[in-house]
């Protein structure tokens, strides 16, 4: 009985409680497989040698994981606030649109290239997102709605660029790639390993954008908790109305914070622009779930900028793992997405686990 | 003359599925339950409903499964949301991975690995029948026969949260639970109840889709219409009717996009944004929505 005492104080923790999540996730998604047809072993082996049997996979997971860190720490701190930042993928794609202009239109040396081009991707995310902020706060636009709506128009907007004639790359669906001094990957730097077990890293398209995630991840948290500001954000988080009842400027905060969200999903968007070929954007038929995917990952993370990190190389994992399962054993990749919808599903119940087996603790002695 | 029938026509298609899927936004959140996964339980409804239809050649039954298979995915956030208390956003996002993830894995399972269905035969039938010797006029009018059930639906549901004790009682429980609970209403079997209906439409929605205008599924069949769903419900300030005219508002928006684009003075491409950029708009003017006082907040009892 004191056993049960232990896993019911552990349960009560995010982090033990988090793993018995995925726990449960990937239990039942390989249940499902197996009842499928598909054999378990089979399943775990080459998930397992799809991420970690070569050093090219675990670059690769790093370079995928990357844009859904940063879209994942937007929605995080919009979480912070109590906003619900659905818009992600919309302030991603008018990034990418940015960048992808700015890199074609300016003309300058390597370092200064890049940095306009992330910057210009910055600032159009933000301006996506402090448009919603705006509207909340100005209108009282749920963000709900407005983050959906500017999602479709810049959906609309990428495809009506991408058919521009200035942008247009002649018989394909892509705009022209953007110029490469504003390239940001990391093949040179890392050249020294050529002649190493290491040197098929090369092949991918290894960049900076995993540390530029790395650090606005821990910038995140220091603004949430250690600045003023950040203090702010969370009490308006927290309950709104006291934090009005205690002086805090509710509208301009929602403005700021939804500024900076939607600046992070843009950077996110022109780091895979500079970072991962084919550097363009493309004719979208739908939404390709870069921000989207930004909402589990903050989900999973418990909304803590820094657990970000994390979930965003579980989920690049997850991902990755499920495209060498479709070519290897052929499972629908979808499984994937069933495996993480589980575990967000008993992220959002797990509150109540410790509890049932308190009851059922408490029921047994009752018995006895 | 002729535009002008058509702008009519396309305003009814687009809309009717969203109706569908605004309404039960409305059964739940007036309940006190947010429901985000709206889209999941569309992609659900529209999968299940083809797959019926395709093997069985019955529409109508596809129509039902659909609504089933979209109640069933809801009964999964009515257990985590109402009875376990979870955080109802959180689980209709996971609702929204877990419903398409299953709908497209069993697509390949079913479909010997295609993403799509094959096409049905035989689509939900129009108001006039599928004859071809009506006039041009009664051509235009001769509409889906969702564009009619929605309407009906608006009606009922209307007349049922107005105008009954249940309706009051799924009003009384989204405001003040414990006011509710403390005439002795069951606020946790209730909010369940509604959330499964919720489900049930929505997943009429997506069949909709399927079984009136695409008559395939495929990945992008139902590409954000559950969204579109929910935003129409928030317009229309959490009402029936309102949930009804912005999804008219919405389809006829659409309409005029596919209107314009015949004539060739504005990108087509850019025209599509003209639905969403009008929502907006009007939601500037229409002003601030506020939701049932207890919507988003799972019941506790004391």
């Amino acid at each position: 009985m004191v056993e049960l005492k232990i896993i019911v104080k552990t349960l009560k923790k995010p982090f033990p409680s988090l793993m018995f999540s995925i726990l449960l996730g990937f239990s039942v998604s390989i249940l499902i497989l197996a009842l499928t047809g598909y054999s378990p072993f089979e399943v775990i082996k080459s998930l397992l040698n799809g991420v970690f049997s070569k050093p090219k996979y675990i670059s690769n997971v790093i370079i995928k994981s990357t844009p859904i860190i940063l879209t994942g720490i937007s929605v995080a701190l919009a979480f912070k606030a109590g906003l619900f930042n659905i818009g992600a993928e919309g302030q991603f794609i008018a990034g990418s649109i940015a960048s992808v202009a700015a890199g074609i239109l300016f003309d300058l040396p390597a370092f200064f290239q890049i940095l306009v081009v992330l910057f210009f991707g910055a600032l159009f995310g933000a301006l996506f997102g402090c448009l919603v902020g705006f509207l909340k706060s100005k209108f009282g636009i749920h963000e709900v709605i407005s983050g959906i709506m500017l999602n479709w128009i810049s959906l609309h907007i990428c495809n009506f660029f991408v058919s521009l004639e200035m942008f247009h790359k002649p018989n394909s669906n892509n705009s022209f790639a953007i110029r490469e001094t504003g390239y940001t990957d990391l093949k040179k730097s890392f050249s020294f390993l050529k002649n190493s077990s290491f040197s098929d890293i090369l092949k991918t398209d290894i960049n900076i954008g995993f540390f530029f995630a790395v650090i606005l991840a821990i910038l995140v948290a220091f603004l949430l908790n250690k600045t003023k500001n950040g203090y702010e954000i969370r009490a308006i988080g927290f309950n709104s109305k006291a934090a009005k009842f205690a002086g805090i400027n509710i509208e301009k905060n929602i403005i700021s914070v939804m500024l900076i969200c939607g600046g992070i999903s843009g950077l996110a968007a022109s780091l895979t622009i500079t970072g991962v070929s084919p550097h363009c954007v493309s004719i979208l038929s739908g939404f390709e779930n870069n921000g989207f995917n930004g909402l589990p990952v903050s989900l999973i993370a418990y909304n803590s900028p820094i657990g970000c990190i994390f979930s965003g190389l579980f989920f690049g994992i997850l991902i990755y793992a499920g495209k060498s399962m479709q070519s290897e054993l052929s499972t629908p990749s979808e499984i994937i997405n069933i495996m993480i919808g589980i575990i967000v599903f008993f992220v959002s119940v797990a509150g109540i686990f410790p509890y049932l087996l308190e009851g059922i603790f408490k029921r047994r002695k009752k018995n006895e | 003359m002729n535009s002008f029938l058509s702008i009519i026509s396309i305003t009814l298609m687009y809309s009717a599925p969203l109706i569908f899927s605004a309404l039960g936004g409305v059964i739940s959140e007036r309940s006190g339950v947010i429901n985000i996964g709206i889209e999941g339980m569309m992609v659900t409804g529209a999968f299940w409903a083809t797959f019926t239809c395709c093997f069985t050649n019955n529409p109508w039954l596809g129509f039902l499964i659909g609504g089933i298979s979209g109640s069933l995915l809801a009964l999964f956030h009515a257990i985590a949301s109402v009875f376990l208390k979870a955080d109802q956003t959180i689980s209709g996002v996971a609702l929204n991975l877990i419903g398409p993830g299953l709908a497209f894995f069993f697509c390949g399972l079913l479909f010997d690995g295609k993403t799509a269905t094959n096409p049905i035969t035989n689509k939900l039938p129009k108001i006039f029948g599928n004859n071809n010797f009506i006039s041009e006029f009664m051509g235009v009018l001769n509409v889906d026969i969702t564009v009619v059930i929605a309407l009906i639906l608006t009606f009922v549901i209307w007349f049922f949260l107005y105008k009954t004790k249940w309706g009051l009682r799924v009003r009384a429980i989204g405001e003040h639970p414990v006011a509710a609970d403390a005439l002795g209403i069951n606020v946790l079997k209730l909010r369940a109840l509604c959330v499964i209906v919720s489900g049930f439409l929505a997943g009429l929605g997506g069949s909709s889709v399927t079984l009136t205008i695409s008559s395939q599924f495929n990945q992008t069949s139902i590409s954000g219409q559950g969204f579109i769903a929910l935003a129409a419900l928030i317009f229309g300030k959490w009402t029936p009717f309102g949930a009804y005219f912005a999804c008219l508002f919405f389809g006829f928006s659409q309409a005029l996009a596919i209107n314009f684009g015949g004539y060739n003075f504005i990108s087509p491409t850019l025209l599509s944004c003209l639905p969403y950029f009008f929502t907006l708009l009007a939601l500037m003017f229409v002003g601030k929505s506020v939701s049932p006082k207890s919507n988003g907040i799972p019941y506790k009892k004391a």
